[in-house]
This record gives structure tokens, C-alpha cells and sequence, in this order.
């Protein structure tokens, strides 16, 4: 196992281990981060009061607004001269998030996105092809840095130009793809539609991310390639990918918890949850120092798993993402995410639907209705299919999402669509919003 | 879900007569919203569409239109490109005598062996018969029936 020493830390050695370096790292920001000095002292906490890891929670959050406040190294704990590398997320709104790295942040994601591989048994016979993206976005930089601490074999090939891509499959007998899961997809399909059979090409395994994917996504890429697939989660704000990475046994992703405190909150208290429990993962980083976080609200919504993982790591796990807080949705008490509806969907009519949520109220009751587009595969001029296939829908969204929900069948493009082409996903006609 | 695709060559075969033919049927996904078989018969009208036929299914949510075109092709691709999910489908057009007892008769045929899933009628006809439009099920027991009745 890829430094094995900080991945089978025991539990009570990994908590004196965070605990030592949150203290270190809460003195160091209230030292030589004006921001965070102010914060801090508004919110009248001494960086020698966190005694334990409980007094986290002593401690303020930081939200993505308060990045563009700081815009672009405010938040920076060492002079910029020991600044080595920058990568950015496109903001959709106002500026765009910035991640400045010191060569020792570079040094810890290389060996973090190193675990990631290495959890997929990537070794230094492997070849990686690397469709992400490079350059300011971080998946690019962050796999090619793992896989050239394993020692593996990198094609650098970034995004697009998919005949390049299965050109290059081909001819280097690529065994390992990163990817974002929509385009392991498309590229399988392009491939047949080329005649040429992607179970045939011998790749092994794949790392996706970067985008929200679902179960029978995974199932799909597994059987499209012959490969197994693992979910890996990152984010600009923290270090890109390396945050969090599955393991064989795909039950949640490990956090790397050497190095990233993980906390999952109730979205509009703040106040933590216990382990099993739905709400928006909390990340505090512990070692960096070219941008370090406290309790960086990431509005990933997911759960933590506290159980053992069977694999040895010793780290706490947390579910495949849920959904965005953005996205989510109060309706009679439960909390509702796009994402769920989406892979009933899928499931349901075997493509990717395009739908809508749209919630109401009548008198003191929530009702929540889901449109879906029709596709002409699942149509049928039979009454009774087409009755059928809304009554199934109806059936797993109650299971899935604990409420029932209405389905209704609309023709395609009904559904609005934002002025960029992607579509809204929810509309909430209540009057009050039960959420901010 | 039903197939959409055309019945096998030797089913074809049986059919060659003038009297009993396949027919390409159009069926057009209509939302349960006021206006919406209007939109529909809009845009076939815009596009120059002759309907030979047609007839509505629906349920409290949602409806199914069906109807046979001059053009298939290019009634379908009208009302694909509008927005409609269609498909098409076979249905049997069978002719009927226009006189008392001439439907039953046919019927009586097909007693107990095949469902009649639908049936509408042609607006037109033929010559002095009806021209019913027929969704029999199945298919190859409908038309053994219709041969071995020697109706046509």
C-alpha cells in the first residue's frame, strides 16, 4: 500500500496526529494570516484553546464568498516567493477560486493522488492516460502527479479529440483511464460506433470524477470498458482530486485524514451530525500552507461512514456524493437531491432523462411533481406501457427518495432550460422557502 | 414496451390483397394540457399533411394520438422536429362491407384467439367498404384467421 505508515495509522494515533496539526495550524494562520486573524478574533477564539479535536467546532467557518474576498492569496500563510504553482475553478459567478500551492503542497498531492492510484492497484508497469484536463483546472496536474510518484507511465493527453484518444488506447495498450464519467462513456461509444469493441483493448481500471455520477453510471463504464471504476472526489478549494478515493471495495471513499479533517454539518445550523447522517461535508485542511482552509463549507452533500473500511486503511469514509446543498430540497421534512431522481430515471428508461422537479404547495402540504421527457425507446402506442412505465417511476422514486412524487410524462425540450443549453433542475413554486 | 418494427417477410406475404394491408400508424405523445392534440394537428397542417385516419386514446394524464398519413416519413419527421415524441407502428387496415352485421362478422373471426388492442376507422373508406384501422394481437394468429375464414 502506497505510504502505508500514514494510511494504517491507528485510529487513536491519527487523532493525535490531526489534533497536533490543527493546533499548529490554527497558530500558524492567526500568526501570518491577516484574514484569518481578523476571523478569528471576531469570533473570539485563541488558537490556544483548541485543547481537542472537539474545539473544531469552536471554530468559524469558511465559505466560497469569502474566497473572492481574499482573491488571489489572502489566504496564504507563507510570502508569495514560496509560491510554486496556481490552479483555478472557473467561478460561475463573480471571480474564479484560486488554489496556490508551495512545493510541499505539491509534494503532498502528488502523494495523495498517488494513494488514490495506488488504491486502484496502479503500479510503475501501468499506463495512465489522462484525459482531464490540464492546466488551471486541477484534475490534470493532480492525476499526472500521483501516477509520476507511482512511477506509472503518464500520457499527458488532456481533454478532447476523442479519435486521438482511442488512437492512443490502441496504440499504447493504455491500462488505465481518468476521466470524467460522462466521457469514459462517450468515448466507449464512439468507439463502437468506430467498430472497434472497448471490452477488446485490455484497459484495466478507470478514475472518474470531477462531475456528479450515480451507481448504475458506474455499472455502465464497468461493462462498456470491462474495467472496474473508481469514484474519486477532490475540489479546487482543497487540493483538487486526492481528497477523498475508493478503495476494491467501493464502500465510500476514504478521506485522507492525515491531512484533511472531514466534519459533516447540518446545512442550516452548522451544527455537526453524527456519523451516518446526511448533511454538507466540512473540510479543514491540516497541513497546507499555500491556501489553507478552517472548515471550508464544500456544499457536497454527503454522510460519514465511521466503520472500519475491510481494505486496512484506517480513515473514515464518506458516501458517494449526494448531491450539492445548492440543489437541495426540503419537501415535507426530507431532504430530496436531484441526483436521486436521476438515477430512478435512469434506471427506469435505460437513458439519460432529461426532467424537472417542480415543488408546490397546496395549503399546508408540499407536493412534489417530476417531469419527464419522453424519449421515442420508451414511447409506445400502447395506453397500458406508457401507463406502466409512469406507475414504475412513480413506485422507485418512492423508495428512493422516502416521499411520493408525482410523474409526469411531457414531450421532449418541454423542459426548461437555462439560457446556457444545461437544464433547471428544480423549481420551487412555495412561497416560502423552507431553505436559504 | 411494443415493437415498432415491421412483422416478419412471411407475415408480409399473407397480406399481399387488397383488402387487408399493413399500414404504417403514427402515435404522438400528447401532454394532458389543453391544446395539445390542436398543436399537434397544427403542425401536420403547416407541413402539408393529409391524414388518412385518426383517433385518440387517453388517460386522465396523458394521451396517445394515432393516426395514419399520406406521408409516414414525413409526417414523423414533422412531428419529431415540432417537439412530439411519435414512433411508428404496423396496425392491420381491414376493409369492411358497409352493411348491418359487416363489422360483426369479422369480429366473430377472431373470437377468443385475437385481442383487438384498437380499432378506429379510416375517414375515407374504400370504395363502397369501411376501412377500419386494427391493432390485433398477435399478429400471425390474426392473419392465419383471416385466411383460413377466406374472407379475403
Amino acid at each position: 500500500m502506497w505510504n502505508d505508515k500514514a494510511q494504517r495509522l491507528p485510529r487513536e494515533e491519527l487523532r493525535t496526529l490531526q489534533l497536533r496539526r490543527l493546533q499548529d495550524q490554527v497558530a500558524r494562520l492567526s500568526d501570518r494570516v491577516e484574514w484569518y486573524r481578523r476571523r478569528l478574533a471576531d469570533h473570539g477564539v485563541q488558537a490556544d484553546q483548541i485543547a481537542t479535536l472537539a474545539d473544531l467546532a469552536r471554530l468559524p467557518f469558511t465559505g466560497k464568498t469569502d474566497l473572492r474576498e481574499v482573491f488571489p492569496f489572502g489566504l496564504s500563510a507563507v510570502p508569495r516567493s514560496e509560491l510554486v504553482e496556481v490552479h483555478m475553478s472557473s467561478g460561475s459567478t463573480g471571480k474564479p477560486v484560486v488554489n496556490a500551492y508551495t512545493r510541499a503542497d505539491l509534494e503532498l498531492w502528488g502523494d495523495l493522488m498517488a494513494r488514490t492510484l495506488d488504491m486502484g492497484g496502479v503500479g510503475a508497469d501501468d499506463i495512465v492516460q489522462n484525459t482531464f484536463g490540464y492546466g488551471l483546472f486541477t484534475g490534470g496536474f493532480g492525476v499526472h502527479y500521483g501516477a509520476e510518484a507511482i512511477g506509472a507511465l503518464v500520457l499527458p493527453i488532456s481533454s478532447g479529440n476523442t479519435r486521438r484518444q482511442l488512437d492512443t488506447i490502441v496504440d499504447f495498450g493504455t491500462t488505465t483511464l481518468t476521466a470524467t464519467p460522462s466521457y469514459a462513456l462517450y468515448l466507449a461509444e464512439y468507439a463502437r460506433e468506430n467498430g472497434v469493441d472497448p471490452r477488446s483493448l485490455g484497459l484495466k481500471r478507470g478514475f472518474f470524477g470531477a462531475e456528479p455520477w450515480s451507481e448504475p453510471m458506474r455499472s455502465q463504464i464497468e461493462d462498456d470498458w470491462g474495467i472496474e471504476a473508481f469514484d474519486i472526489y477532490g475540489l479546487t478549494e482543497i487540493i483538487g482530486p486526492g481528497v477523498g478515493s475508493e478503495c476494491h471495495e467501493h464502500d465510500g471513499l476514504h478521506i485522507q485524514e492525515d491531512h484533511f479533517y472531514p466534519e459533516v454539518v447540518d446545512p442550516d445550523t452548522g451544527l455537526e451530525v453524527p456519523p451516518g447522517e446526511t448533511g454538507e461535508l466540512v473540510l479543514t485542511t491540516l497541513t497546507r500552507q499555500g491556501t489553507p482552509l478552517l472548515r471550508y463549507r464544500t456544499r457536497d452533500v454527503t454522510y460519514l461512514i465511521d466503520e472500519p473500511c475491510r481494505c486496512g486503511r484506517t480513515s473514515r469514509r464518506i458516501h458517494r456524493l449526494m448531491g450539492r446543498t445548492d440543489d437541495m430540497l426540503i419537501i415535507r421534512g426530507v431532504n430530496i437531491f436531484p441526483q436521486q431522481v436521476e438515477e430512478v430515471l435512469l434506471r427506469a428508461q435505460g437513458t439519460a432523462p432529461h426532467y424537472q422537479l417542480v415543488v408546490d404547495r397546496h395549503g399546508s402540504m408540499d407536493s412534489l411533481e417530476v417531469e419527464v421527457e419522453m424519449t421515442v425507446e420508451a414511447f409506445s402506442d400502447d395506453l397500458g406501457d406508457v401507463l406502466a412505465l409512469e406507475r414504475r417511476i412513480e413506485d422507485d422514486l418512492r423508495s428512493a427518495l422516502g416521499i411520493q412524487a408525482k410523474c409526469v410524462l411531457v414531450n421532449p425540450k418541454t423542459v426548461e432550460r437555462a439560457i446556457t443549453g444545461k437544464a433547471v433542475r428544480t423549481i420551487d413554486r412555495r412561497e416560502v422557502k423552507t431553505h436559504v | 414496451m411494443s415493437e415498432s418494427g415491421a412483422p416478419s417477410s412471411a407475415t408480409e406475404n399473407w397480406l399481399v390483397d387488397d383488402r387487408v394491408v399493413l399500414l404504417d400508424q403514427i402515435s404522438v405523445f400528447l401532454e394532458n394540457r389543453p391544446g395539445s392534440l390542436a398543436a399537434a394537428a397544427a403542425v401536420l397542417a403547416e407541413a402539408g399533411t393529409n391524414l388518412r385516419a385518426l383517433s385518440i386514446a387517453e388517460t386522465e394524464r396523458f394521451g396517445i394520438a394515432r393516426l395514419i398519413a399520406d406521408d409516414t416519413e414525413q409526417a414523423l419527421a414533422t412531428l419529431q422536429q415540432a417537439g412530439f415524441t411519435s414512433r411508428v407502428n404496423k396496425v392491420f387496415g381491414i376493409q369492411v362491407p358497409d352493411r348491418p352485421g359487416g363489422l360483426a362478422h369479422l369480429l366473430q373471426v377472431f373470437d377468443g384467439h385475437v385481442n383487438v388492442e384498437y380499432m378506429y376507422a379510416d375517414l375515407k373508406g374504400v370504395g363502397s367498404n369501411s376501412l377500419m384501422i386494427m391493432k390485433l394481437e398477435p399478429v400471425d394468429e390474426a392473419v392465419r384467421l383471416l385466411v383460413q375464414a377466406g374472407l379475403y
